[in-house]
């Protein structure tokens, strides 16, 4: 009956967030809507002081606590800090722009903050309890983030198919565990791993069958092919700082999930869901790049390249090996990278009652502003996997783990697939240089977007001309 | 003996009351029937000498939960016709959800009878065992991550029920009683000066 109180200081990054984030939701309660800026910085203060208790004050090595429920390992430190400083940007991109449509309410930054202590748990989970809870925390944080500006009736649609597919993915996950549970009887990833391993589960078919539904709220979540339905629609409907939150930051909490599930739970049965993950990333790569190309609208090109990116990304982790997840987390960190400077682009754009969101409107962007042009045709470039750009080294990274699983169809698959998504990049170029523009006003945007979006933009270019810096960090956490 | 009698009796009850859910013409006897099922299932974990768990799914299913099914039931007026519609359109989907749901009640039998010990439920508890106790201690103790996190999600879906409903919608009409109640004569009413009309 004894019981030992857990070490806290593991998750000293969680509890300052929580704790600091109560502080925002009450503060912003007594503000009258002149003032909102106090929640705006009080909100940025909350991200840097919990990225500052990851980075300095969580400790080395692996450490498990709460009875097994919680991991701070390099992995999560790494993988925290990227959606921290993610969600930092998604702020400084969103300030204005919520500010202009009549949206600048306190809710957005408090349901962005739980989403991120989501993210976090599930980074950090160590038991199929803990992927549930912050899969959930996020998800419920998410569905309202959608359907945040109630006088749309686009978000709302929105935000409808997100919280009934969404639910019913979570429903799956939820099946998976069970099973998985009923099997081994154990909640602990890494004793499932060893039950697993030793065959003291009752049956290998529940536990293969339990594989087969937890891979489908993995696919959802991350938007694999066929549970990519409401990625599109999502992206299409909410305005566009939402859309730039839930495409950017959620792909690292997805792609930690899938590791910590497929990876640290299931590793003793790769193989079984190697073969599975292989059609989720044909799929993914093969609908996403060619059904992208018949998209005038850029946030759906955009969830449509997310999707191809998301093939690229399971396409590390079925390699199964160290070099595998290497490059996946790579991917993965330039993925968001990119997906924020790219919709970072559209709402620097967009002006009041004017959504920048077709494809026509990035027509002749040179003329009107040579600098953003260009750095939009740096993440467009990237995206496409032109040297010496990030995506290259990802793209690279990823197909050589792939040729070293003895996968070398699924290698060369995969670089047809991307010199066919080459073309949508492309013509996003093509209309910024080449064609003349419907009126020329000049860029509205502040200049906290502006530098965000320029840094953001100098990002790619520079982890793109001196990768090492990146993969030493990826290296470490794997290998 | 008298203990296994109890529990094929209220399993007997418990499988009509759940049939009787999805055979019932009236949606609000469906929803009475779904509280009948959801009782027996508490003297089916009484059995199991679960006591909080049964009072916990007495108070929240059947007092709170089904109430609002109820009412909910009650205020959509459903056309029953139009919902049975769709029966044949969905009956592969619903033959295939059966067929699995048969495979995996085949294999726990056949785990039974293959000899492996499934479970331990059902075995006596030692005197004195208290299960709310057992529950609480490990609800606060190995699961307090958990348990915190919970809490957390139900913070958000506060926060995000009183985010989507709280609004003052556009063009919305609504009373302004301080302004009602100091409104000046001359605000309301304006006196005309006009000349008696003309004879024709």
């Amino acid at each position: 009956m004894e019981f030992q109180a857990p070490v806290l200081a593991p998750a000293a990054a969680e509890i300052t967030l929580l704790t600091l984030t109560c502080v925002v939701l009450l503060v912003d309660a007594f503000l009258s809507q002149a003032r909102r800026d106090v929640t705006y910085l009080l909100t940025l203060l909350t991200i840097v002081s919990t990225a500052f208790v990851v980075a300095f004050m969580t400790g080395e090595g692996a450490q498990v606590t709460f009875s097994g429920h919680f991991v701070n390992d390099p992995m999560a430190r790494v993988l925290k800090l990227v959606v921290l400083a993610t969600t930092g940007m998604v702020f400084l991109y969103s300030r204005d722009y919520l500010a202009r449509e009549n949206i600048y309410r306190g809710e957005f930054f408090v349901l962005a903050l739980f989403a991120t202590l989501g993210m976090m748990v599930m980074i950090s989970a160590h038991s199929l309890l803990s992927v549930y809870l912050g899969l959930e925390l996020l998800s419920l944080s998410l569905y309202a983030l959608v359907a945040f500006n109630r006088d749309s009736g686009n978000a709302a649609e929105a935000a409808m198919k997100y919280f009934v597919l969404g639910a019913i993915a979570s429903g799956c996950l939820l099946y998976g565990m069970s099973l998985l549970y009923g099997a081994a009887g154990t909640l602990d990833l890494a004793e499932l791993s060893a039950r697993i391993a030793d065959g003291a589960t009752l049956s290998d078919l529940w536990v293969l069958v339990g594989l087969a539904f937890l891979l489908v709220g993995i696919a959802f979540k991350f938007g694999a092919v066929p549970f990519h339905m409401w990625l599109p629609d999502v992206y299409q409907g909410t305005p566009t700082p939402v859309t730039l939150f839930v495409g950017s930051a959620p792909k690292v909490a997805a792609f930690a999930m899938a590791i910590r599930l497929l990876v640290d739970g299931l590793g003793s049965i790769g193989e079984a869901w190697q073969s599975m993950l292989i059609v989720l990333a044909v799929a993914s790569m093969a609908v996403g790049n060619i059904v992208a190309i018949a998209q005038t609208n850029i946030k759906r090109m955009l969830a449509y390249s997310t999707i191809s990116h998301v093939g690229f990304i399971l396409m590390g982790i079925l390699s199964g090996s160290e070099d595998g997840y290497r490059a996946a987390m790579y991917y993965t960190i330039a993925y968001v990278i990119m997906a924020t400077a790219a919709f970072g682009m559209v709402i620097l754009l967009s002006r009041r009652g004017f959504e920048a969101e077709n494809l026509d409107d990035f027509k002749g962007l040179n003329r009107r502003s040579p600098w953003f042009a260009g750095m939009m045709l740096i993440v467009m470039f990237s995206m496409a996997g032109v040297p010496p750009f990030l995506g290259f080294y990802a793209k690279i990274a990823v197909i050589a783990a792939a040729v070293d699983a003895n996968l070398t169809w699924l290698a060369i698959l995969a670089v047809v697939l991307s010199v066919i998504g080459a073309f949508y990049y492309l013509r996003v170029v093509k209309l910024m240089y080449f064609d003349d523009p419907a009126d020329e006003p000049a860029l509205e945007g502040s200049s906290v977007v502006k530098l965000a979006l320029s840094f953001n933009g100098l990002l790619i270019l520079a982890l793109g001309l001196f990768p090492n810096g990146l993969i030493a960090v990826c290296q470490h956490v794997f290998g | 003996m008298f203990e296994q009698i109890l529990f094929y009796a209220i399993s007997a009850v418990l499988l009509v009351a759940a049939v009787g859910v999805i055979t019932a013409r009236n949606p609000v006897h469906g929803v009475l029937f779904l509280v009948l099922a959801f009782f027996n299932s508490a003297v089916l974990w009484l059995l199991l000498e679960a006591e909080f768990l049964a009072i916990v799914l007495v108070l929240v299913y059947v007092g709170a939960v089904m109430v609002l099914f109820l009412f909910v039931v009650m205020m959509l007026d459903i056309n029953v016709e139009k919902m049975r519609a769709g029966f044949t359109r969905y009956a592969p989907l619903g033959i295939l959800v059966v067929a699995i749901m048969a495979l995996e009640l085949g294999q726990v039998i056949w785990l039974r009878a293959s000899g492996r010990n499934l479970s331990i439920v059902g075995s006596q508890q030692p005197d004195g065992y208290n299960n709310t106790k057992e529950l609480g201690r490990v609800l606060y103790t190995d699961y307090v991550f958990a348990f915190e996190l919970a809490a957390v999600i139900l913070l958000v879906a506060i926060v995000a029920a009183i985010t989507l409903t709280m609004r003052r919608r556009p063009g919305l009409k609504q009373q302004d009683i301080t302004q009602q109640v100091s409104v000046k004569r001359e605000d309301r009413v304006r006196l005309v000066k006009m000349d008696a009309e003309k004879d024709a």
